[in-house]
């Protein structure tokens, strides 16, 4: 996958996740918990969510990297480039 | 072999069971009895729906809000909010001899009633806001306190205590008379900082709707399935015995039966100290008018009424205790259709073993004796609706006991909470009532939480 998909499956969850939000004006670089006001259930759901629909597994050190979309995507790129 | 395998199909179990079964675990849902709901169940007598327990939904917060149990459990089980079907409440009041505090799901209305009827506990109020415990913050040092003793902490005036503590004892405490301090902050902010609502189709609609997304994930649901036992080996749960004989195999388990409950199914000898079961029970009786109540000037959602000094929340001697109840009309909620009838609950305290001794015979002559007197006591606090009364219907503590397993008829369970959900086996976890919040909205993130923090684990 590369930088588009990536973020594209990002929108995919969070709008699952959040169906009631415009995630339209998602800001690349400002934290998701800042704009979608989300709590720590859900960041783990983001987390479960990637393993369930990509098979990926992401340790919790890294899960600070899943910050913002920009961090996201970049931290992500190499893990699913293969997919 | 499955991954979990949850007791009861209440409102606790149903979204436990979608949050596993959303992250792919094989799930099984067991439930004695033959419909869904538990506590909150539902059924249909004489050609009309009724509920079984619920007033209204309470922690309601209106779309848009990110905060607060309701907007995380609509998160975590992939709901929007309008599936809910929520309409909120027209507003409720706590009547008492001599004073009368109305409030809305606005606490400013609350606010304003307590600086109106006690200017001098304004400050002291507002001090108590600013201790009442955040959810985040729930089993923090300290907030295991009676709740009476914080309280009274802030405030002086015994009534305004005693005024404040009736609608949250009689909507969630399993406890006499009193709460710890953590359950008093989670009641006060659902009840009094967000708000009471209702879905005009009652409960089965939210029911119905944690069932189909339940099994569209491939979750498997077994009505008329009691669990016989629990068999145990080498502190861990080996596999779980069906009533008919079935043996089921499970990594883990998950139950909603209730601490005691749950405890008595496990084999063995090594389980922890009994611990003392819940007393409070209920008798409600429901009244179907020909009318609107708001047409007979009956405009409340609740009304919360003692006519004594003090209020007693407490098991009775009697059969019942009519000094204090609840009143409940399903129809003010502002939706934008009427119901297809008037309706108003009325629930009292009562006594389960006074009314589980009770022959056939006598017991029907109890529930009607009781319905008149209980409605009866309910007309000195709203208009007198008895003329328009077309059907009538029942609960006692012993339906309580049918619906939900809980010994004696424990309507909010055993007075010990078990807030980590932890048991004695490594792999036995419970949820709902006896884990500690209580109310639809508390106990579907009961069963979220216990899911989360000790079964999706991988």
């Amino acid at each position: 996958m590369i930088a588009d998909d990536i973020r594209q499956a990002i929108v995919d969850i969070l709008s699952d996740i959040t169906p009631d939000d415009d995630l339209t004006e998602l800001k690349e670089d400002v934290a998701f918990a800042e704009q979608l006001d989300l709590d720590s259930m859900d960041f783990l759901d983001i987390v479960m969510e990637l393993r369930k629909r990509y098979r990926i597994q992401i340790p919790e050190e890294d899960y600070p990297k899943l910050a913002s979309m920009k961090s996201t995507v970049e931290y992500l790129e190499p893990v699913m480039k293969e997919l | 072999m499955y991954d979990t395998v949850i007791i009861g199909a209440g409102m606790s179990g149903l979204a436990a069971g979608i949050r596993l079964a959303h992250f792919e675990q094989r799930v099984c849902i067991l439930e004695r009895h033959n419909v869904i709901g538990g506590l909150n169940s539902f059924y249909r007598q004489g050609g009309r729906n009724y509920d079984v327990g619920l007033h209204a939904v309470t922690n309601f917060t209106p779309k848009g809000t990110k905060r607060g149990p309701l907007a995380r459990l609509l998160r975590q089980l992939r709901l929007g909010w309008d599936e809910l079907g929520l309409i909120p409440q027209v507003g409720s009041e706590v009547a008492f001899p001599g004073v009368r505090l109305k409030f809305s799901n606005d606490l400013e209305l609350l606010t304003s009633e307590i600086n109106r009827h006690f200017p001098r506990q304004k400050d002291n109020f507002q001090r108590l806001l600013s201790q009442v415990v955040d959810y985040d913050q729930l089993g923090a040092a300290g907030s295991d306190r009676s709740a009476r003793a914080v309280v009274g902490g802030f405030i002086d005036d015994p009534l305004l205590v005693d005024m404040l503590f009736c609608p949250l004892l009689y909507y969630g405490s399993a406890r006499e008379h009193d709460m710890d301090f953590n359950q008093f902050s989670i009641m006060f902010r659902a009840i009094f900082m967000e708000g009471l609502a209702r879905p005009l189709a009652g409960v089965r609609l939210i029911l119905k709707k944690l069932v189909s997304k339940f099994k569209a994930l491939g979750g498997e649901l077994r009505l008329r399935t009691g669990v016989n036992r629990i068999a145990v080996k080498e502190g861990a749960v080996e596999k779980v015995v069906l009533d008919n004989g079935t043996e089921l195999e499970t990594r883990r388990v998950l139950s909603s039966a209730g601490w005691r409950e749950t405890m008595r199914l496990c084999d063995g000898d090594d389980q922890p100290a009994e611990q003392p079961a819940g007393k409070l029970s209920f008798i409600e009786t429901i009244s179907v008018l020909d009318t609107e109540p708001r047409a007979m000037g009956h405009k409340q959602t609740i009304v919360f009424f003692n006519d004594s000094e003090k209020f007693h929340y407490e098991k009775p001697d009697a059969l019942t205790d009519l000094r204090s109840g609840v009143i409940c009309s399903p129809n003010n909620f502002v939706y934008d259709q009427p119901l297809a009838e008037g309706v108003m609950r009325t629930t009292a305290l009562a006594n389960f073993d006074r009314w589980a001794e009770l022959d056939e015979e006598s017991y029907r002559l109890e529930k009607l004796r009781w319905y008149d007197r209980v409605v009866a006591s309910a007309v000195r606090f709203v208009p007198d609706f008895r003329s328009a009364v077309i059907e009538t219907d029942m609960f006692t503590p012993t339906t309580i006991r049918r619906f939900t397993g809980h010994e004696d008829g424990a309507i909010y369970g055993a007075p010990k909470k078990r807030y980590d959900g932890r048991t004695h086996l490594d792999n036995l976890f419970i949820c709902g009532t006896d884990q500690g919040m209580v109310g639809i909205i508390g106990a579907i993130v009961s069963g979220i939480t216990i899911a989360n923090q000790h079964l999706l684990k991988a």
